[in-house]
This record gives structure tokens, sequence and C-alpha cells, in this order.
């Protein structure tokens, strides 16, 4: 045997640059919209402009002989071909033990539309113009009716009904915690802190609107769905099993290139499925692509809390207990993961980096006649790192106590920890991660900046905020008992072909997460070949034995897991055939850097040369080994990862415009282990500005009397530009993740789970000292304006 | 209802009949198959539809393919060299990770090449945030964009 090639040394941990980045910077890309299908149709979805409302009649007789018409569908063509409503991924049980209320939503309105966009009709047609045009034609009868748009008027007694089976709009009044012993803490508190705050509804803006092209077979009676979604194999199972009765088998669902999603593709929307099914009824492809005022009113939305929350404390500061109410908006249907978020991705989140000994939480949830609302970048941990954070640097300031003592004498530091509201750190370091951001952001300087700003008329502001998020969703056993109606596994394939490189299929989705690169050196590292000698393929439930997707920054801690458990079985594998070429016993062979060796010999194999000899079986133990060298693992994770760290912002508002400049913002996290820094840096930078955008710009806004979405349109609602934002500072601290192969948590929601808190605190830190005692998100100019202002009255 | 335009497109030339009311973004994408240009918002927002037209950086959405016979259209497909090198801005995008999920990443390397252009050295870290006002990326938060226009802008003098 000749003496292996060396070959490069582990890829983990090195910043290297993106493999898919080459096609996306030649305009190579293949987004849905690109792709075409000979013979395609265009759908143009027919949508309510009123809030709430009767159907009374639809007369499509004139569009259906506009030009170029193919077909147009309503909800009772959808009705007639027992076509189901959409399904509810989540079951959540109520305080009483009884099941959420679980009203129909159809893919096509039946009867009511329940809020401004709600889909009434579709039109295909030669041209996506025809289409629209004909669109125009159909007349419908409504009959309009009372709206409410917020949660907490729509649970008020005489509040019109969304759905006529819930009469109280109330889809549950759910709690967690220990009830008795919060109380009991309260009754022996020195100091009670009390807020009421606001988490602002938020509408995602991936910058590419959502998109299908649906084609129907009539060779084998089967579908092809191309879908701007982050998990194709759970929007075929939904799609196919509850809505529209298909075999599984026979649908194939493609995610290729996706432009951002934000939790916004997770879900199976109506769009999709609507042209999946009438691809069949036309005999023709049909494509769909939002225009962007369509991604205002129909994409799921975000947050939208109202809270009243309390901290007991003793005389040192120190937490005794915590209780939460909130009311939370879940829009005029259950998207598919919309129950979840305010209930068990939220409460299970209060302890945050805190000892807090008792915690209670009562969540009150809320149909009304706005766009369903779901997951969005951190799905219920900003909501929650927003209330803790918030409340406890109310705290400091009630007690008098420095808002980085308060969080250091409260901070939990042993581990692992259970916390009151169900989850069980396994690990972190917050002292560490709130050192290094204290040095980063310079914090010691700050009172000299200050100084130097108040000179020249200015408010300068500090403001913390330490965060815990639950990632790596999730051991499938706990989040059934939580009500998940789904597995959370990932699935990973290595295919190690003849001549040594590897094609990778992920069950995880890559829509900017840069997995085609943090994956490859994951394979790379571990088998020590070239990084560019492994592709990585996503999206494709014709070529990915399963996938649960990406969402909740699972990708590394749960893909990445299954990727490792695909890779063990390669390497043991590889063992055998190298014991048999060698002629050694397979407990004397190692593998490391590439080379199979017999320990303490030089005799020695090239990884490719084991895997060409798997391929060409001639020297081979065909006896006690199949040939072929692909393995498959399913990967359910143990526990949670639990991502931690602290953001620090400082801010300067100028009190005659109320402009808020973010002069500083410091970010020090602890994801685990890290397989390429540049790309995490570049996570936490994303996710900043979307926590950023919330605190400083972004509000959706509907009219209270027309139920109208004011913010419809980038001239109403404010998206953050380059100019809105600074250079962020970025640093890591690492414990390793105890459970799962690679030590990795997550790092994809971290920046919009800390900023808005951290954001908040050093605005109100600014405005302290002028009075103003409370502000809601988003700190717009006006709004800071005028509560400088009224606090001067 | 349709009218003869004839145009130069990534050097190409080429002389079709469109619809009067066809949009030079539908126009690339759907008569060129020009799929590099993208279509983010339809309203003149938020700059994925970005291309040069005439050496000016104009958004496609905002105008209508007639008003361009005669011109000569860069889209991105033709900003690399014949021989497939990417151009300074693009290589730059790529060594500081300017992009995420590449959507804005098009009309965000022809803005930021047209930014260069008009501003030569001038262009600081401010000026680079105020000349990308026109593109929105909901990726990056814009940080290592500014870092790639640095970059790309340094590497466009020597190029």
């Amino acid at each position: 045997m000749n003496a292996p090639e060396k070959v490069e040394t582990s890829a983990i941990g090195a910043s290297i640059r993106r493999k898919e980045d080459q096609r996306f910077l030649t305009g190579a890309g293949q987004y849905t919209d690109d792709v075409c299908l000979p013979n395609q149709t265009y759908a143009y979805f027919l949508r309510s402009p009123h809030a709430h409302a009767k159907i009374k009649k639809i007369n499509k007789t004139a569009a259906a002989k506009a030009p170029g018409v193919v077909g147009i569908f309503t909800g009772e063509d959808l009705a007639a071909a027992n076509v189901n409503g959409l399904p509810c991924g989540w079951l959540i049980h109520d305080i009483h033990g009884q099941p959420m209320k679980e009203p129909p939503h159809p893919a096509l309105a039946q009867g009511k539309v329940r809020h401004v966009g709600d889909q009434v009709a579709v039109v295909i047609a030669e041209t996506y113009t025809q289409a629209r045009d004909a669109a125009e034609k159909i007349e419908v009868d409504y009959e309009t009716l009372p709206a409410v748009t917020d949660a907490v008027d729509a649970l008020k007694k005489g509040a019109p009904a969304v759905h006529d089976a819930v009469t109280d709009n109330r889809c549950y009044l759910w709690s967690l915690g220990d009830k008795a012993a919060t109380e009991a803490a309260f009754a022996k508190a020195h100091h009670i802190t009390k807020i009421d705050i606001t988490n602002n509804r938020l509408i995602p803006n991936a910058i590419e609107p959502r998109a299908a092209l649906a084609n129907y077979s009539r060779a084998d009676d089967s579908y092809t769905l191309y879908v701007a979604n982050q998990n194709p194999h759970v929007e075929r199972l939904l799609m196919t099993a509850f809505v529209l009765g298909l075999p599984e088998h026979k649908v194939r669902v493609i995610a290729p290139d996706v432009g951002g999603g934000f939790g916004s593709k997770i879900f199976l929307y109506a769009e999709e499925t609507v042209i999946t099914w009438a691809s069949k009824q036309v005999n023709r492809a049909i494509k769909w692509t939002a225009e962007r005022s369509e991604s205002f009113l129909s994409d799921a939305h975000g947050r939208d809390h109202h809270t009243h929350a309390e901290m007991a404390l003793d005389a040192n500061g120190k937490f005794l207990g915590m209780r939460v109410n909130t009311v939370a908006n879940l829009g005029a249907y259950l998207s598919t993961f919309g129950p979840s978020v305010p209930t068990y991705l939220y409460g299970t989140l209060l302890a945050g980096q805190y000892t807090t000994p008792a915690i209670y939480v009562e969540v009150d949830s809320a149909f009304t006649n706005t766009a369903p609302v779901d997951a969005y970048r951190g799905a219920g941990r900003p909501e929650a790192t927003y209330v803790v954070e918030r409340l406890v640097t109310e705290c400091a300031r009630e007690m008098k106590i420095d808002q980085v003592e308060i969080r250091r004498r409260n901070f939990i530091t042993t581990f692992p920890y259970q916390t009151p509201v169900a989850l069980a750190y396994d690990i972190g370091d917050y002292k560490a991660t709130l050192d290094g951001a204290l040095e980063m952001a310079d914090v010691a300087g700050f009172p000299k900046r200050r100084a130097e700003a108040e000179k020249r008329g200015m408010r300068r502001g500090l403001g913390f905020a330490t965060y815990i998020e639950a990632c790596g969703l999730a051991p499938s056993n706990v989040a059934g008992a939580l009500g998940a109606r789904a597995g959370l596994f990932e699935a990973g394939e290595i295919r190690v072909n003849p001549t040594g490189s590897v094609t990778v299929f992920t069950g995880s989705h890559s829509h900017g997460q840069g997995h085609e690169t943090t994956f490859a050196q994951v394979v790379a590292g571990r088998l020590g070949i070239p990084v560019d000698n492994v592709d990585v393929v996503h999206g494709d439930t014709g070529r990915i034995p399963f996938g649960m997707g990406t969402y909740g920054s699972r990708s590394i801690a749960v893909g990445g897991g299954a990727i490792s458990k695909a890779l063990d079985k390669i390497e043991a594998k590889g063992k055998k055939i190298a014991a048999h070429l060698l002629e050694a016993a397979e407990s004397d062979i190692e593998f490391k850097n590439g080379n199979f060796t017999v320990a303490g010999t030089d005799k020695s194999l090239a990884f490719a040369q084991v895997s060409l000899a798997a391929y060409v079986p001639h020297n081979y133990p065909l006896d006690k080994l199949e040939p072929g060298l692909n393995e498959t693992a399913f990967y359910d994770p143990a526990n949670f990862t639990f991502p931690a760290g602290t953001h620090i912002c400082e801010v300067e508002i100028d009190p005659e415009t109320g402009v808020v400049k973010i002069v500083s913002f410091t970010a020090v996290d602890d994801f685990g282990n890290i397989i390429n820094p540049m790309i995490v840096e570049g996570q936490v930078h994303g996710g900043v500005a979307q926590g950023i955008g919330q605190a400083l710009l972004e509000n959706c806004v509907y009219d209270k009397e027309s139920g109208q979405l004011l913010t419809g349109s980038y001239m109403d609602y404010t998206m953050p530009r380059a100019d809105d934002l600074p250079s962020f500072k970025v640093g890591t601290r690492v414990t390793a993740c105890t459970h799962n192969p690679l030590g990795v948590k997550g790092c994809g929601e971290a920046g919009a789970i800390g900023a808005p808190a951290a954001v908040m605190n050093a605005v109100t830190d600014a405005l302290i000292a002028l009075g103003v005692k409370h502000l809601d998100m988003p700190a717009t100019p006006e709004r800071v304006w005028r509560a400088i202002q009224q606090a001067q009255v | 209802m349709s009218t003869t335009l004839s145009l130069t497109v990534n050097g190409k030339a080429v002389s079709t009949q469109v619809d009067p009311r066809t949009l030079l973004v539908q126009f690339i994408r759907e008569n060129l198959n020009l799929t590099g240009t993208h279509v983010g918002c339809d309203t003149g927002q938020c700059g994925a539809c970005t291309v040069f037209v005439n050496g000016n950086a104009v958004k496609a959405c905002m105008t209508l393919a007639v008003q361009c016979g005669g011109a000569q259209i860069t889209t991105i497909e033709g900003i690399s060299k014949p021989n497939g090198e990417m151009h300074p801005m693009q290589a730059a995008f790529k060594e500081c990770h300017g992009l995420q999920c590449g959507f804005c990443t098009p009309g965000m390397v022809i803005s930021a090449i047209d930014l260069v252009k008009r501003n030569g050295k001038a262009l600081t870290e401010e000026s680079i945030r105020a000349g990308l006002d026109g593109n929105f990326c909901r990726c990056t938060g814009y940080h290592n964009i500014v870092k790639a226009v640095q970059l790309g802008a340094a590497n466009m003098k020597g190029a």
C-alpha cells in the first residue's frame, strides 16, 4: 500500500468563505420565481377588502370569459372537492385541561372573510396580468360585519365574534408554573416591581416574497411543488395528509434557493395548497408569486403581546418570584405553529438567566380580524426576554441597584439547572458573556461619554439585556407531550462517491444560513478531506430521506447532529473495510486526518482508497459487509440547547427631535462550539438588526375601526436601512453543549432575542432624567418626542 | 398590442416585441430569462431589481421596458468578466460575507458599484450607509455589506 497523501487539517472552526456565494453573486441562484415549467399558467388570488364580512354571493361569470382565463375556483369548489382546511401543528391544552378552540381555516374563504387579505378566489390564466385583470371582473357580494383587531378588545364582552363557534374569541387561557408558590413569594417580598408593556406586532418581510409553482403529471398521477419554504417535508406532510388527501409519495416538494424566511416560510399557506390542487384541475403548471402588498396582508405576522409583569424581590435585590399575565393575538386563524409561540416558546423562557425560584405565567389568547400570527425570528423567546429584561431593569431602578450588579446577584451559576418553568439548562457561563460584553462595550467609559453628550444637549443611555433561549427543537417526546403534532428530529445522509468526494443530504434547509458551507466543514473536518470535495443538498423531498427543516436555530444542533451520526456509521464501516484491506483487526484501526491506520504502524489507507474499495469490491469481505459507502442517520436530540449572552446598547437621543441614534451595540454570546465564526457573526448581525428594527422602527398597525392594515407597504412599515444601524461589536464565549455530538447550540435568533430589550433599556435610561417613565416599542421620533413633552408638563 | 423594442443587454443586441405595460424588470426576467435581477417589492423601495441603464443604477421595477429603447443595460449576469472572474465588488461581498440569502445581493452589488463610481475616494462608512439607503437587506444587518463596499471600492481603484 502506498502512503496516503497528506490532507488538510480540520475545517471546523475556520471562517471559510461560503460555497453558495458564487451563484448568488453572479445571478445564478434559482429562487422559486426563477423556475419556469413548459406551458405554465399564472395564479392571482382575489383577496378580501374587508376585515370581517359575510360572503353572500360570488359571481364569476364575467371573469371566466375574460381573455386567457384557464380556471377560477372559490371556497365552494374546494368544499365540493373535499379539500380540507389548513391544519394547525400544535395543540395547546388550556388551564382546565381542555383543548384549545380550533376553528376551521379554509384555504379559500367559505361563507365569511375574517381579515383584510383573506383569500376569496383564485384566477388561473395564461399570463399573470390576464389573471389579475380577470379577477377584477369577479363580483363578490359582501355583507360587512364589525371587526376587532386588538386581542384585549377581542376578549371583552360583546366583541364581534371572529368565528361563530368561538363566541368569546378565546383560543385558550393557558398557564405554566406554580401559582401558590409564586403567591407565597410575593407575600414575603420586600419590594414588588410592576410593568405593563406591549410587544409590537411585526411583519417578517423576507426580501423574497412567498412564491410557488405547482405541476401535475398525468403520466404517474403525481405532483411537483416548488415553494419558498423552510421545511419541504413538513409542507408535504401537512398538505397531503391533512388538506388534499393525496398519497404522500405522489407529491414532491422542492424548496430551492429561498430568499430569507425568518419563520414566515415555515408554515403551510393557502396559496401553494390551492395551486397544487388546481394544477390537476387545469392540467397545467401554475405559478404564483406574491406581490409585496400581498406579503404584508397574508404572510404570518409576529409578536403582538400585551403583558403585565411583576417581580418580587428581597431587601438585597434577589428575585423571589415573578408573575406574568400576557394577552396574545393569534390573528383570524391558527397558523401552523401559532398556538405554541405565546405558550411553550414563551412561558418556559421566563426564568431567563436568573435563579427566580417561583414563576407563574398566564397567557390569554384571542382570535382577531387580522392576519394569522406565528413564529417570527425568535418566536416567543424575544417576547419573554423583553418581559424579563424590562422588568429587571425597572427593579434595579426602583431599588437603586446597579444594572449589572442586580443581574450578577441573580445569575444561575451551577448547572444543570432546573427552572420553575419546565426547562433544564444543561450548561452556561453567564458571567463570562456579561464580563465580555462589559469590556467590549467599554461600559466603564460610559459616564464620561454621557457627560460629553450632555454638553451637546443630547441624552445618552445605556441598556442591558441578558437572554436565554431554548433552541435545537426538540426532543420529539417532550415536544409531543407539550402538544406538538410532529416529531422534531432531523435526518442526514452521507453519500460517499467511489473517488472519495461526498454528497450530503440534509433535512435542514438553508435560506441564508450558509449550510452548504458549514455542513461541508463538519463533514470535511471529520473525514479529513477538502471542503470543496463535499457538496450539501437540501430542500427536496425527492432527494432527501426526510427532514423537519430549519427554524428555532435548530440546524447545526439537530441537522448537524444527524450528519454527525451518519458520519459515525461511515467511519465504522470504513474501519471494517480498512481492516480487511490492511489485514488487521478492526479494533486496531484508527481513523484520523483522513487516514485509516493500523495503530502503532505506518500501514495506512487514505479515505478515498477505502471508498473506492467499497464500490469496486474485488478485495472485499462480501460475506460480512455490503458494498458501498452510503449512510443515513435520524437524530432526535436529548434536550433543547440553551444559547445565552449579554447584549449592551448605547443610544443618544436628541430631545428636540426625539430621534434615537444607536451609537454602539455589543453582543457577546455563547453558542457552544462554533463551526464557522464568520457565518455565526453574520447571523448575529442580522438578528440584532431585526431586534433594533422592532425597538425603533417597525410596527404593524391595523385601523381599529375598519380593520384595514395601515402599514401595508414599505412607505408605511419602516424597514431598517443601512443608515439606521451602526456597525456591531460581536464576541463569543464557549461552553459546549453537553448533549449533542458537535457541542453546538445554534445562533440564528439570538440577535433578535436580546436586542429589543437592550435598546429599550437604553432608551429609557436616556430619558429617565427627563421624567419619562414608560415607552413602548417602536421608539420612533414622534413617540419619544411626545413622551418627553408629556413628562415635562 | 405590442411595440418594438431594441436595446443592448449585457453587450448583446436585443430586438423584440413587447406589451407597452411591461416593466423593465419583467422584460429582463421573463423575456430574456435573466433571473438574477429580483423583484422584492414592486414599489421602488427595496432595490432588489437594480440594474445599470446607460451606466446609471436604476430600479427596473420603476421603469417601463419601452423607456429603454436604444439603451445599454447591464444586469448582475453581465458584471463578471467574460471568463467568469468576478468583479472586485462581487469578490469583496464574498470575502466579507456581505450576503446571506442572496436575494437582495444582485441589486446591492450594482448599487455598490454605482456608489463607488459616483463618489470615488470620498466614501466613508457614513456615506456608504447613506448611499445604500435604497437597498433593503433583511439578513445581514448591513454590517458586512458596508465592509464589502469598502473593500470593493479599494479593489476597484486598483482594477
